[in-house]
């Protein structure tokens, strides 16, 4: 794809900030790329953490009865990974050790579990809120940060298919949620321009699945319903999308059935950072060498 | 081909209020017409009339009313118009 991708990629590994495995997309992280990712959490959390949400922390995996629900399947079919598991017995364990000792697939007889991972932090909230009945008058805010899988395998490091995505989502009314947007589009900003990265933010749509997507994409850039802040990190041409700013309208209060105070059906939005990837921004503009990073950046990282 | 547009909407569009109560210049979104729904309708419409709408059309102004659809298939589809 880019040879700077692969160098860059080569230098994160030989500085034991990433740790191959054989797997495009699938890295194990060193102390270093773990404090920059616990300090921009931080820094997240400088801005957002009066918003006064309530916390919560989902492990990768959800109900797969309720991503089916989700709707997701609809839109990103080729993107979503399913947890299967062995379901057999001793006479099935025997095939199945015959099949791995033989080189062949031995993954045939696995069978589907009630778990797939998640595709974003969001995902496994919302039925939570719907279960908590209508919404208070000034609607609620929640802050989530969990590993996310999507099935992209890459050699650009800033796209993994196992990443961290740490989350604000608002839901309430049109006016709260937009506000809510708006109000982070700004923080946004300002919070990646302390980081000393170059960025840009601009319209931005879903990569949904097939011809069907196209126009689900083009719906959503009409409707500027997502906005992502760019930074440079594999190329110039093609920067990458290190935030997010999402508008779904009713979409999610439609499906799982929120209501607000009054009745009517929620609104929700979300942003949403892509941990590694502004980790890897740092790395990518700043060097590999933390202590070497200007001084504004390094205080606003360390204070 | 209007009556056949209707019947999709109809058939495709999950509309919250009847077909029969909408002019062919009132906007469906407004009228309820999701995202979503408007994809299984542009599918809808390319089975029935045989067309395969391309990618500049595949957009939220191109199925935004009744007439809007009958534009857009009288244009890849002159033949069609007339039925």
């Amino acid at each position: 794809m880019c040879e700077n991708c692969t160098t860059f990629r080569k230098g994160l590994f030989a500085h034991r900030l990433l740790i191959e495995t054989g797997v495009d997309g699938l890295y194990g992280r060193g102390g270093v790329f773990e404090d920059v990712i616990h300090r921009f959490d931080n820094l997240i959390t400088s801005f957002g953490g009066a918003d006064g949400a309530e916390v919560v922390r989902f492990p990768p995996g959800m109900n797969r009865a309720l991503f089916e629900k989700s709707g997701y399947l609809k839109s990103f079919p080729n993107l979503a990974g399913t947890i299967h598991a062995f379901n057999g017995n001793d006479k099935d364990h025997a095939a199945l050790l015959e099949k791995l000792f033989a080189g062949e697939d031995w993954t045939y007889g696995q069978e589907a579990t009630d778990i797939v991972l998640a595709p974003a932090a969001c995902y496994p909230l919302y039925p939570t809120v719907a279960q908590l009945g209508a919404l208070p008058e000034d609607g609620r805010l929640y802050d989530l940060q969990s590993y996310c899988f999507r099935r992209e395998p890459s050699q650009d490091p800033a796209r993994q298919q196992f990443f961290r995505m740490r989350e604000y989502v608002r839901i309430g009314s049109p006016e709260q949620v937009t506000e809510f947007r708006q109000t982070w589009l700004d923080r946004g900003r300002e919070l990646i321009a302390k980081l000393g990265v170059p960025f840009d933010v601009d319209v931005a749509n879903d990569p949904f699945f097939g011809r069907a997507g196209r126009m689900l994409a083009n719906n959503q850039r009409d409707q500027k319903l997502k906005f992502e802040l760019l930074v440079p990190i594999e190329s110039t041409e093609k920067p990458t999308a290190c935030l997010s700013f999402n508008y779904h309208q009713d979409h999610f209060g439609t499906l799982w059935g929120i209501s607000q105070h009054d009745g009517e059906t929620a609104h929700t939005a979300c942003v949403g950072f892509g941990m590694e990837r502004v980790a890897l921004a740092l790395f990518k503009h700043h060097g590999f060498e933390v202590e070497k990073w200007p001084s504004p950046v390094r205080k606003a990282l360390w204070g | 081909m209007k009556t056949v547009i209707r019947k999709l909407i109809e058939q495709h569009g999950r509309l919250p209020v009847a077909m029969s109560t909408l002019a062919d210049g009132q906007d469906l979104y407004a009228a309820g017409l999701t995202s979503f729904a408007a994809v299984q309708l542009m599918l809808g419409l390319e089975e029935a009339f045989d067309v395969e709408f391309p990618e500049r059309m595949l957009n939220r102004k191109s199925f935004s009313s009744i007439d809007a659809i009958a534009a857009c298939i009288a244009e890849i589809a002159p033949q069609k118009a007339v039925a």
